[in-house]
């Protein structure tokens, strides 16, 4: 059995089409999260033309629809949840001491799946137009679109959203079975805890989602009258759908970038974290509350003061353990050695960027005051700077921080803090001035504002800001180019404290010859400090067993995109074509036992340099 | 390491959950019914909106026999009692056994499926088509999705037995067929709760 070398012979792109290599499929959810992350950046630079000056005729107002719709669903679910996978995906695994995820296999599905269904929805621009009912879609806005732009919506989604529904569920399960020994739940990395209350989140959440989708499909495609008020319909459920599973989305944007922010903070305060047992529970608490205040996305609907007040009680408690993050961040770095990489820099400028977007949060929660808010530009400016301000910023520096790790060279400081600075002044820039925007009444999601209601300056403003943000990220691209020969010190730049630094870089295949033995919370450190600056093994150098790469979810995700195109087209040949491709590809699965193979000791010893 | 080889005849204790990769499963299983959970309460939710809402179209208690359903529900019912069989035969590593009390299951639940399609055609020409009101639409995607779990698990089994026929009992397969199992019980309880909350409350209240 032991056959190492088979996956050795085949060629590079193969190898990387069939991996089930979680470090693989993470910088593979990198790349294709920082491609729709462009593409979703494009189509804010021309709403921003558009926008720039009073009654524009830059593009039509059905493309606006088009374009804004596009820009949030794909900044979403395309480029910032995968671009979090990226990271839970490489770095996880490593912080727990594992050779890999619990389901290899389901992790490469869940990667294409993600691929497949982005390309699905990019493709509605090229046949007739893409959805324009908001990211939200309500309904009947949606289910009474023309075209099939909706449609690509909706199945695009279908197909995304089952790929992660698998990683969540890999995720929980990697990180309750699969740590070394001696690391405890309470001895767990930050972010390795955030990924877990996150996965929860997606678990218990994108189901809704699921249904609320499926609903629009059947009415739209299968004549159903859920939302049709002529038959006994009822738009409303779909809104409670909808933020049943949309409040928790927001929290699975910013939990990862939380977790991120608790690794770079420390590491670069050279402190151990303030607070870490008050910092897992209040990520718990989150998570938990999240699911309780979806309605305040739904004050101006009619639900009555008794619900409204209740929702707006209950989301006004999640600024509490939000509050308690805050002041554990700042505490951490309180008497520190604290060091201004890029990295640091954006885990700096995150605090005060979201704390103000947290506060204007809080006042939209007061469910009275939101009928004047709700629907304006206040509202566009409070999320952007919870998403920018956190999940993104979190991104950069995650970014900034595991470069080193995940390909084997250092970005440049240099170019990473021009890079900084323009991307935060360009955000401040386009959505501060929002604010006020909002509070003068300008309404979101309309492609074009009137002449002399004084909203001139303001927009002028934001759309400069923003295309400072779209040159900043030029300097991004080329920095990711031109650092690939600052190839030395990458093992641990940082003098790091967690797992993932103890290993070499690049790292190996099988990340840990030897399972290390975690000793206290901030194991590397630990070692570091009390003792020889090595992981102890927790086992002794033996054969490693390794899964086999597969074909099948390349396969299994093109067959479910087949149907999703029978369904787009209502082609009942073209669903059952798909159908039967799909369930052929996951039978095959089913009934193939795959042992793996493994990697001999003597390998092993040569790649430590022992050989 | 080399040797997880399959020895049928030292089998440990509990096979399903011995490796490691078992155990993945059986907690990842787990996970997953907790995300069905959510899906099936979303469409209780929807149902529970619209469930009023007939728009002139036939209504539950035109429609409803609770004598076709409660059959349907021992049907369901003892299908999950045998697939517990199979499973403490599996314990107990008599895969004969075993094999013949999941066989038991996959007629059983057949049958449910039978008379579920039976019941749609009959609603049907009542009157009851997909797009007549709400009522319908939410009636037929409720039912019909567990309609449809049942068809999934029926074909999962299936695959096993036909697949496993002849192999014994081992590591590989032991997860396997537990995890089937679980998604069978879950099946049945999502029912019991349609059985309530759709035909009892239909027909009652
Ligand atoms: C203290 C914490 C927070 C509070 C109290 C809060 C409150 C609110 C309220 C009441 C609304 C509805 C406004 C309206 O439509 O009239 C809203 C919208 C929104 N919030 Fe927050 N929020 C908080 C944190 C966050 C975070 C952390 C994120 C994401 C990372 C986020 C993302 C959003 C988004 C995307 C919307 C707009 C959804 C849409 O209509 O398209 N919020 N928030
Ligand atoms: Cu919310």
């Amino acid at each position: 059995m032991s056959n190492s070398t088979a996956a050795s012979k085949k060629s590079v792109l193969y190898d990387w089409l069939t991996t089930v290599d979680h470090k693989k499929i993470g910088i593979m959810y990198f790349f294709g999260g920082l491609f729709f992350f462009t593409i979703a950046g494009i189509e804010a630079m021309l709403m921003r033309i558009q926008l720039m000056f009073p009654e524009m005729g830059f593009v039509g107002e059905q493309t606006f629809n088009e374009l804004l719709t596009m820009h949030g669903t794909t900044m979403l679910f395309l480029a910032a949840m995968p671009l979090f996978f990226a990271f839970m995906n490489f770095v996880v695994p490593l912080q727990i001491g594992a050779r890999d995820v619990a389901f290899p296999f389901i992790n490469s599905l869940g990667l294409w799946l993600f691929i497949f269904g982005g390309i699905i929805l990019n493709i509605s621009w090229m046949t007739g137009g893409g959805p324009d009912a908001g990211w939200t879609a309500y309904t009947p806005l949606s289910t009474t679109s023309g075209g099939h732009g909706v449609d690509y919506y909706v199945m695009g989604l279908q197909v995304a959203g089952a790929g992660t529904l698998m990683s969540a569920i890999n995720f929980l399960v990697t990180i309750v079975n699969m740590r070394a020994p001696g690391m405890s739940m309470m001895r767990m990395p930050l972010f390795t805890w955030t990924t877990f209350v996150t996965s929860m989140l997606i678990l218990f959440a994108f189901p809704a989602l699921t249904i609320g989708l499926l609903l629009i499909m059947l009415d739209r495609i299968f004549g159903g009258a859920f939302f049709d008020v002529a038959l006994g319909g009822n738009v409303v459920i779909y809104q409670h759908l909808f933020w049943i599973f949309g409040h928790p989305e927001v929290y699975i944007l910013i939990l990862p970038a939380f977790g991120i922010f608790s690794e770079v903070i420390p590491t670069f305060a050279k402190k151990r974290l303030f607070g870490y047992t008050a910092m897992v529970f209040a990520t718990m608490i989150i998570g938990f509350l999240g699911f309780m205040v979806w309605a305040h996305h739904m004050f101006t609907v009619g639900m009555g003061p008794v619900a409204n007040a209740i929702f707006a009680v209950a989301t006004m408690a999640i600024a509490v353990p939000t509050g308690i993050k805050i002041f554990n961040w700042l505490l951490t770095l309180w008497g520190g050695r604290i060091k201004f990489t890029t990295a640091n820099l954006f885990a700096l400028a995150f605090i005060p960027s979201f704390v103000l977007g947290g506060v204007t949060g809080v006042q939209l929660a007061m469910s009275a005051a939101d009928y004047q808010f709700h629907d304006t530009y206040f509202v566009v400016a409070h999320f952007h700077y919870v998403i920018i301000g956190g999940s993104v910023l979190g991104i950069f520096s995650a970014t900034f921080y595991w470069w080193p790790k995940m390909f084997g060279y250092r970005l440049s400081e240099t170019l990473g803090k021009w890079f900084f600075w323009l991307f935060l002044i360009g955000f401040h820039l386009t959505f501060f001035v929002q604010h006020f925007l909002g509070l003068m009444g300008m309404p979101r999601r309309v492609g074009s504002y009137l002449d002399g209601q004084g909203l001139n300056e303001m927009n002028f403003i934001s759309s400069m800001g923003a295309f400072l943000m779209g040159f900043a990220f030029i300097l991004l691209v080329i920095n990711v180019l031109v650092s690939r020969k600052n190839t030395d010190n990458v093992q641990d730049p940082w003098d790091g404290r967690t797992l993932e630094w103890a290993t070499t870089s690049p790292v190996q295949e099988y990340n840990f010859a030897q399972t290390p033995l975690v000793r206290d919370l901030d194991a590397f450190w630990y070692e570091k400090m009390e003792g020889d600056g090595r992981m102890k093994a927790a086992e002794p150098l033996d054969d490693i067993h390794m899964p086999n790469g597969s074909i099948l979810p390349i396969f299994i995700s093109l067959g479910f995109s087949i149907l999703a195109f029978g369904v787009i087209y209502s082609q009942w040949w073209l669903m059952i074509v798909g159908g039967v491709f799909m369930f052929s590809m996951m039978f095959i699965r089913s009934i193939k036992e795959d042992h793996g193979y493994h990697i001999p000791v003597s390998e092993i010893k040569k790649e430590k340099g022992e050989g | 390491m080399a040797n997880e080889a399959i020895q049928p005849n030292v089998l440990p204790q509990n096979p399903e959950k011995a490796t490691l990769e078992g155990r993945n499963k059986y907690l990842g299983f787990w996970f997953f019914l907790g995300g069905e959970t959510v899906l099936f309460a979303s469409l209780f939710g929807t149902y529970l909106g619209l469930r009023n809402s007939y728009d002139g179209g036939p209504g539950p208690q035109d429609l409803f026999h609770l004598d076709l359903v409660f059959i349907m529900t021992m049907l369901l019912l003892t299908s999950s009692l045998t697939s517990v069989f199979a499973v403490i035969n599996m314990k107990k590593g008599n895969f004969k056994k075993m094999l013949t009390w999941m066989w038991g299951t996959v007629i059983l639940g057949l049958g449910f499926l039978g008379f579920e399609i039976y019941e749609f055609v009959v609603y049907y020409d009542q009157g009851l088509g997909y797009t007549v009101s709400a009522f319908a639409s939410s009636f037929y995607t409720l039912v019909g999705t567990h309609g449809a779990h049942v068809t999934f698990g029926i074909a999962w089994i299936i695959t096993l037995l036909i697949r496993y026929r002849k192999t014994g009992l081992t590591l590989a397969n032991a997860p396997k067929f537990n995890t089937a199992v679980l998604y069978w019980h879950f099946i049945d309880v999502v029912w019991v709760f349609i059985f309530t909350v759709v035909y009892l409350l239909g027909v009652g209240g």
